[in-house]
Formats: structure tokens, C-alpha cells, sequence
């Protein structure tokens, strides 16, 4: 691919160039000064690119271009479930009626939206084995939050306000201890033992009359069941604490094993991932919240209710922890995630995990005897090898990484769980079909061999690329964060 | 089972298996305990054809009252905006809407870039130095805003304004009892402020004087003022800020302020039933390492061409995890995008020309609305939005205007017990003067 520089949209701006419509002002006009107190007009226009609509058009149409999405290729980034986004949700969340239609409506005049909600609340109810669902939270660690948060309401109702610590393993994605910060909690780490699974003698030792949780992803960050959940649901439960869970990896057990039926006592679910609600760069997302029976008191409000066939919030919750966000969640994103259930069914979910696990297992399968498996048993939706045998030979994780940038792919997750050296976290997912797992097999392992033969081919890639390895340590060091215009950056 | 987003076929499925060395899929769990095995099917509705299914959901779209086909005077903090068409086919790119955080650079230049874009268009609007890639709205950003001033002035307790958006309000309420702040609450009189009592509730022990600008009642408040105040205590000042009327209103960051947040929804964002939206964040230079969630800073590669990277995630959850200030991890990139383009399709003259005409518009709407008798209930200036008191309840009202064609104002009574019958009224660029004038009619002959 030739190098070649994208100018900001700034750098194409010209004096006078326009790219709007809007109707002419068709109300008698009065002196905008008259409007605002004096100093509050804005005396110079913000600058904003002044650019043409084709302009537009082929400046973000050239940035897509420099972006690698799940259509334009293989995207196994691990724990992120990187799965086809259906097309026909993307149509369904337009539809006026749900596009544009605004949040403080009263409830009569959006019976359709809230009727969805509630389905949608319904399904997630029946997938996750919980009592209730809310769907106001924004994304998984606002939903980690979220969850954390009624915890903390339930303990505090009980008078028990010892409990100020939450355990999390240490394979753990790094929201779940942040998480816990924000809601006011210490952060107690349990090790993993030998087998990538929880110690649970670890567990023993460090649950107590002030554990208010225990977070954990199941199938956990490695790829792997803790086959021991009732044994820690019993130590967690017994010593007074509660059970939460990461709904992260769900997309590994749909209809295999619901967490209500594991001892969960709160669960998130990533709408984006397991649901299909695209990531969008980075978001939005969407994190419903399920919970247990007994902290269902402590939901956010409002709450969804149906009071025969009429759907309206309910506020009077007075145990509740109060409001997580405006109105009642990302909407567009729950649309999304209810278009997709329904087009599965739950002989399309069960087979979802089903592929996904095959997929997953016959890639770990395939590659181990070319990198280090640092499990050796069956996975779920994903995978970890390990580059320990590449390092020796000079070449790190990232660089396998960089690598695979050249055979047109996302690499996978890196250096991350943190429990395993060099390691690389792998999750196909089941919307991908064997060729493009045998290719991308193909490319890893001529990669391995290019460790052996020739590692400077790896160590200095990625060689096809727009662009090359960038200075992270130089943007860090002296940030740039914004466009200046030439002329007032050359003090 | 055959499924159009399942491409495994019988076929591959025994090859797979095989080369696992199993005989069938439920050996791959049996790592599940017995106990926890789910038995049986979900009891969940079936599948639907794409067709069948598309039906039976454009029918439940069309139970709402949506304003592609009503009148809309209903604003309170989402907006019906002009939307340049132009926003829906770039963010439709599934380039972008496919992609994962731009965590690999070099594959990642487009989403990184268009940040890039994002974060100056925000500084340009209010005058800050620094603008994250986005949070997740402007209630959370908000609240974020208060963690931050509590942070870094090591102070437990924050004045906010009653004229701040009651919803944004409540999530601060909520983040705050996780941190262990005292919100305390800076009444408004005839909407607006009330800077006498703010100036009693001053002392040395406050984190943050946090405004809305213009506010809730759609008042334009004296951040001069207000500014020279929370700065006398060495206090954060945050205001937060409806983007576009920064078109026309003087930023902020002009004022002093030291956090900005707010939300981009009223670029090219639909109003989608609250959400998802787009909410901001912009600092001072002097706060730039404390600002939550991604930044992307320019640098350049081995050859020296210009590039783009997520940059200072040292801040980061997935780097200082327990150590974390916010856990914020996905944002609103997608969001972001879609206002990028739009704020860029509006440029400098059209931003500012959409700010001058949602002025004009609700101040011709509250003249007739004053001609034809009714109280508006004002202390100074307002942008688009203004409040009047009826002599019916709101709910009332809104029913019978539903019925012309017309999604009536906000009910201030909700939030506010005061102000039962009083009506919050927005009257966006969109809104032509014969939709006021026929608003002003249905109002005076229902009145």
C-alpha cells in the first residue's frame, strides 16, 4: 500500500466554502446583541472547516479507507467478540419511530419503543436466568458500575457497612477493579492457580465479613469454564458477599449455562458484543444490568413497568440507587440487540455458542504446536497462546502482532489476561467461517516460521501498511491533542 | 442448523471436530458442572425471517408519535436539529461502525484521525485547550466533571446549580454517593441561578461550582460572575454546555471555566428516545493527564509521516486499573463521528448561523406567546428555549396538542414541585413560523 499523508479536514478548508442547508430565517429578526447580556455574543466564530459536501464526502470516505473493520476483514481480538453486525438492524434502529422520537414524550405517545423495551428486558431475563433487567446503563463498565453500585445499596440496607471490599482475579479485565473504585470499594485481587481457573484456596483466604463481592467473567479472560462456580458461589455466599458477573465472554455459554443458575447474583451483559450492537470505534454501547430477586429494590430508576397493556416508568423506588443516566439507556444500541435475538431464536443462540466454541477450539487446536499453549484444555469462545518461544528468538508478542497487520488482519488481543507472558488472547467468533480460520491459521503459522528463519521480517513489521509504527512515547510526551493552524504552533 | 450469520456447515462442523479430536460439540462442555448445565431450549420467542421480522417491527416503530411527522416544541436536552444527510452515509461506512477502539494504530488511522477532528472542533466551540474522544452523554459527563474537581482539589463536596438539567443532576447524585461527595444544591429563582445564596454556600471546602449555560429553563447564565466566585475559593468552575448555542454564545472557556462538558447530540445525532448521544469533555491544559477516557494526540512513525495514537492512557482503567479515577472504557465513537461531520457540513458560517436562528425563533415564539396573553416566566436572556406558565396541567395540554399534530413543551412540574403548569418550550431552527404561530393558536384555545 503507498503512503500517503490524509490532510485534516482543517487543511482543506477555503474562505467561503459552505456545506449547509438550512431555510432562510422566515421570523421578523431583532439585533442578536438585544438577545444576550452584553460580552455574551460571541465575537469571533469559532473555527470550524469551511469545506463543500463532496469535500466532506471524500475526506471521511478516504478515512474509512485507513480504518480495518469486522467487513473488512478477520478481527479475532479476544474478549471483545468481534462477530458480523447484521445490516438489518442498522435498518430497524432508523425507522422514525424509534430514531426520532425523544425520551421526555409522554409514555402514551411511545407505547412502540416501550414496548420493546420491555420484550427486549423479558429476553435478556430468560438468556441470563436473572429476576429483572434494567437497560439503562451505557456500556459494560458503566453496567460493572452499575451493579456494584446495588450492591453496595443492598449491603447498606441490611446495615452490614463493613463490606467494603470486592475480590477480583487476577486475569480480570481492567474495568472490573476500576469499577469497583468508582462505586467506593477496595480492590482484593485472588490469584489464578495452575490450571487458569480461580485457586480457590486463595479465594478462602481472602473472602471475609467485609467482602461485599466477588466480580467474575465466566468463561473467564483465558477461555476457560471455572468449572469450580458453585464451590466459590458457596465461599462468597457464605461469608455474607455476592456474586458478580461479568457478562463479557456471555457469547460462549448462550443457552449452555446461564449465570442466575450459577449462584449470579448481578450480571452485565455487553449488548455490543454478544448482541451484535456494532462497537462503532469504540462505542456507544450498551450494558443492561440483571439481578436477583432479593436487589431488585435497588435498580436504577425509573423502572419499566406494564400495567396492563399500557407500558410506563415507574420512579417511586425509594431503595433505588438512583439514576445512572439520562433518560433509560442507549436505546439505538437496545434496538439493535432486540432485532438480533429475534432473528436468532433460541436454536439460532444455542448454535451461536455452539460454532463459536467449535471455532475457537479448532484454531487453539490447530496452532498449538507452533506456540506455547499455556492450557491445555478445552476452551470456550477464546483462547491464549503464548510467544515465550518467539521471544527467545527476539521477537515479542507485538511484533507477531504487526505482523499480521500485513496479512490484512486485526490482530488479536495482546499482552493481556495479565497472568500469561507474551500472550495472545484469540476469539473468532462464530459468524466466521472455516476458510477464513484455515487462512488466518496459514498466515500465523508461516509467521512462526518466519521466527525461525527470518526475524527481521517480523520484528519490523508491519511492511504494507499506510503508515508505520508510530512514536507512542513521543505523543505522550509532548501531546498534540488538537489542530493549531500553522502559523500559531511556530512559536 | 442453517442461519444466515452461521456459515458453519455440517461438513465443517465434522472436519472441526475431528481435528479437535472430539466426537461432538458437547464434549467442548463438559467442563460445565451438571448442575449449572442449562437443560432444554430458552424460553424465548422464535426466530423471524428478515422479512417477517422487519414487518412486524416497522408496525411497533409506527406506535410512537414521532417528529418526522409531528411538530416537535419538546427540547429539555435532546434536540430536533437539522440533521445534513450527509452525517448518516459517512457513519454508515462500516469501516468505521465495525471497528473496535483504534487500539491498532496503523490499521486505525480513519476513526483515529476523525477523533483527532472531533476533539478540536469541541475545543473550538468552547474555548478549552484540551477535548476527550467522548463519554457516554451529557449526564455522565457531568457527574465525571465533579470526580475530576474532587480529585484534584482533594475537596468532598460540590455546588450545582437547581438550573442544571434535573436528569443530569440525579446521575451526579448517584456517582457522587459511590465517592462519598456531598452534592449540595444552589437554587434558582424565576430560573435562573441564584447567585446571592451561591455566594453563601462558598467556603474553602468546595470541589466544583457547577452551571448549565444556557440552563435548564434555557437562561443564559452570568458565568462572569458565577466564575469570579468559585475561583475566589479556589474551586473547580464547570459549566455545562449545549454545543451549538456556543455558534452564538460566548464560550466558556472565555469565561474561566475549568471543565466544559455537555452533549453532542444537537449535531447530527437523532434524538433516538435518549439515546445514544454523544457527551464531551474539555479541560484546561493544566487538567489535561486528569481527563477520563481516550485522548488521541498526533505523532509520527518510523519515517517521520504524521499518524495518529491513543495517547496519556496511563490515566487509563486498562492500564491503573483499581488505581483508576474513571472506569469508562467503551465511549460514543460512533457518536462523535456522526457529530464531527455535522459540525464540519455546518462550518464556520453555518454554526453560527444555526445558533443566531434558534435565537430569533424562540424569541419571536415567546413575543407572540406574550402577545397572545400568556406569562412567560423569565429572569434575563434566554437562547431556545423559554418557560410559561398555562392553567391546565402539562400532561393535559400535551394530550390535546398530541391530538393537532403538535408534541407539546416539558412538564416542569415533574422535576420541579413549584412549577406545576409550567411549560418548558423549545423552538429549534427547525420549527417555521407557521409551526409557532399554529402552536400559539392550539395553546390560546385550549387555555
Amino acid at each position: 500500500m503507498h503512503k500517503k499523508d490524509q490532510p485534516l479536514i482543517f487543511e482543506l478548508s477555503k474562505k467561503g466554502r459552505t456545506g449547509y442547508s438550512l431555510t432562510e430565517l422566515d421570523v421578523p429578526e431583532v439585533d442578536l446583541s438585544t438577545l444576550a447580556p452584553e460580552g455574551f455574543i460571541r465575537s469571533s466564530a469559532p473555527e470550524l472547516p469551511e469545506v463543500a459536501e463532496l469535500d466532506i464526502m471524500r475526506h471521511y470516505t478516504a478515512l474509512s479507507k485507513r480504518n480495518h473493520g469486522v467487513d473488512s476483514g478477520f478481527y479475532p481480538l479476544g474478549s471483545c467478540t468481534m462477530k458480523y453486525n447484521p445490516k438489518v438492524n442498522e435498518a430497524v434502529a432508523r425507522y422514525a419511530g424509534f430514531a426520532h422520537i425523544h425520551p421526555l414524550q409522554e409514555a402514551s405517545s411511545v407505547q412502540g419503543a416501550l414496548e420493546l423495551m420491555y420484550d427486549l428486558q423479558e429476553h435478556l431475563v430468560e438468556i441470563t436466568g436473572m429476576d429483572e433487567v434494567t437497560l439503562q446503563p451505557a456500556a459494560g463498565a458503566h453496567g460493572e458500575w452499575t451493579g456494584l453500585m446495588m450492591i453496595r445499596a443492598f449491603h447498606e440496607a441490611n446495615g452490614d457497612l463493613n463490606r467494603t471490599k470486592v475480590i477480583v482475579p487476577d486475569s480480570a479485565h481492567g474495568t472490573n477493579p476500576a469499577s469497583a473504585t468508582v462505586a467506593g470499594f477496595e480492590t482484593i485481587t485472588v490469584k489464578s492457580n495452575e490450571d487458569g481457573l480461580v485457586d480457590l484456596d486463595d479465594l478462602k483466604r481472602v473472602v471475609g465479613d467485609d467482602t461485599a463481592a466477588l466480580m467474575l467473567t465466566n468463561p473467564n479472560t483465558l477461555g476457560l469454564f471455572e468449572e469450580n462456580i458453585l464451590e466459590m458461589a458457596a465461599i462468597i455466599h457464605g461469608a455474607g458477599g455476592k456474586l458478580y458477573y461479568d457478562g463479557a465472554n456471555l457469547n460462549a455459554v448462550l443457552s449452555k449455562a446461564r449465570p442466575g443458575d450459577m449462584g449470579f447474583d448481578v450480571v452485565h451483559l455487553n449488548l455490543h458484543k454478544t448482541f451484535t450492537g456494532p462497537h462503532g470505534g469504540g462505542g456507544p454501547g450498551s450494558g443492561p444490568v440483571g439481578v436477583k430477586a432479593d436487589l431488585i429494590p435497588f435498580l436504577p430508576k425509573p423502572v419499566l413497568v406494564k400495567n396492563g397493556d399500557q407500558f410506563e416508568f415507574e420512579y417511586n423506588r425509594p431503595q433505588s440507587i438512583g439514576r445512572v443516566k439520562p433518560y433509560y439507556g442507549n436505546f439505538g444500541i437496545n434496538v439493535r440487540a432486540y432485532t438480533y435475538i429475534r432473528s436468532m431464536g433460541p436454536d439460532g443462540l444455542k448454535a451461536v455458542s455452539e460454532n463459536a466454541v467449535i471455532n475457537a477450539n479448532y484454531m487453539m487446536r490447530r496452532l498449538a504446536p507452533h506456540f506455547d499453549l499455556p492450557f491445555d484444555r478445552h476452551c470456550k469462545h477464546e483462547f491464549v497462546l503464548s510467544g515465550k518461544r518467539q521471544k527467545k528468538l527476539g521477537v515479542r508478542t507485538l511484533d507477531i502482532a504487526k505482523r499480521l497487520l500485513d496479512f490484512g488482519y486485526h490482530p488479536p488481543t495482546i499482552y493481556f489476561p495479565l497472568n500469561v507472558e507474551e500472550c495472545m488472547m484469540i476469539e473468532p467468533t462464530e459468524t466466521e467461517s472455516k476458510e477464513t480460520l484455515d487462512s488466518f491459521i496459514e498466515a500465523m503459522i508461516q509467521i512462526a516460521k518466519e521466527v525461525e528463519e527470518t526475524p527481521e521480517v517480523v520484528q519490523e513489521a508491519p511492511h504494507t501498511t499506510i503508515i508505520g509504527r508510530l512514536d507512542e512515547t513521543k505523543a505522550a510526551r509532548q501531546p498534540i491533542l488538537r489542530y493549531q493552524k500553522k502559523e500559531a504552533v511556530e512559536v | 442448523m442453517n442461519h444466515r450469520y452461521l456459515p458453519m456447515t455440517e461438513q465443517d462442523q465434522k472436519e472441526m471436530l475431528q481435528a479437535i479430536g472430539v466426537q461432538a460439540v458437547d464434549e467442548l462442555f463438559s467442563d460445565i458442572p451438571e448442575k449449572v448445565r442449562f437443560q432444554g431450549e430458552l424460553a424465548i420467542k422464535p426466530a423471524k425471517s428478515e422479512s417477517a421480522l422487519t414487518r412486524e417491527l416497522m408496525q411497533l416503530a409506527a406506535k410512537n408519535a414521532d417528529t418526522k411527522q409531528y411538530i416537535s416544541f419538546l427540547g429539555a436536552g435532546v434536540y430536533d436539529h437539522y440533521m445534513p444527510t450527509i452525517v448518516d452515509h459517512v457513519i454508515s461506512r462500516s469501516e468505521f461502525y465495525t471497528a473496535y477502539t483504534p487500539y491498532q494504530p496503523e490499521i486505525s488511522q480513519g476513526e483515529l484521525q476523525a477523533i483527532f477532528e472531533f476533539q478540536t472542533m469541541i475545543c473550538e466551540l468552547t474555548g478549552m485547550d484540551v477535548a476527550n474522544s467522548s463519554m457516554y452523554d451529557g449526564g455522565t459527563s457531568f457527574a465525571e466533571a465533579a470526580m475530576l474537581a474532587a480529585g484534584q482539589t482533594r475537596r468532598k463536596k460540590v455546588l450545582v446549580s437547581e438550573a442544571v438539567h434535573p436528569e443530569s443532576r440525579a446521575v451526579l447524585e448517584t456517582y457522587a454517593a459511590g465517592q462519598h461527595i456531598e452534592v449540595v444544591t444552589v437554587p434558582q429563582t424565576n430560573g435562573i441561578t441564584d447567585l446571592t445564596v451561591l455566594k453563601g454556600l462558598l467556603s474553602d471546602d468546595v470541589a466544583a461550582v457547577m452551571v448549565q449555560y444556557p440552563n435548564f429553563f434555557g437562561q443564559i447564565e452570568r458565568l462572569d460572575e458565577i466564575e469570579a466566585l468559585a475561583h475566589d475559593v479556589k474551586s473547580m468552575f464547570v459549566v455545562s454546555s449545549n454545543p451549538l448555542a456556543l455558534g452564538a454564545l460566548t464560550p466558556p472557556g472565555d469565561f474561566g471555566a475549568d471543565i466544559v462538558v455537555g452533549d453532542a447530540q444537537p449535531f447530527g445525532i437523532p434524538q433516538g428516545y435518549g439515546g445514544p448521544h454523544c457527551g464531551y469533555f474539555a479541560v484546561t491544559k493544566k487538567l489535561m493527564r486528569k481527563v477520563p477516557g481516550r485522548l488521541v494526540g498526533e505523532t509520527t512513525d518510523d519515517e517521520g509521516q504524521r499518524g495518529y495514537v491513543l495517547t496519556l492512557q496511563a490515566r487509563e482503567q486498562h492500564i491503573r486499573r483499581d488505581k483508576a479515577t474513571s472506569n469508562i472504557c467503551s465511549n460514543q465513537a460512533l457518536n462523535a463521528l456522526a457529530a464531527s461531520v455535522a459540525m464540519t457540513a455546518l462550518g464556520k458560517k453555518g454554526i453560527t448561523e444555526i445558533a443566531r436562528q434558534n435565537f430569533q425563533k424562540a424569541h419571536y415564539a415567546k413575543q407572540q406567546l406574550k402577545a397572545a396573553g400568556f406569562e412567560v416566566i423569565q429572569h434575563g436572556y434566554t437562547f431556545n428555549e423559554f418557560v410559561i406558565k398555562l392553567n391546565k396541567p402539562i400532561k393535559e395540554m400535551n394530550e390535546l396538542l398530541l391530538e393537532q399534530g403538535i408534541i407539546g413543551g416539558y412538564d416542569l412540574g415533574r422535576d420541579y414541585e413549584e412549577l406545576s403548569q409550567h411549560m418548558l418550550i423549545a423552538v429549534t431552527e427547525q420549527r417555521t413560523k407557521e409551526d409557532i404561530d399554529t402552536l400559539v393558536k392550539e395553546l390560546s384555545e385550549h387555555a
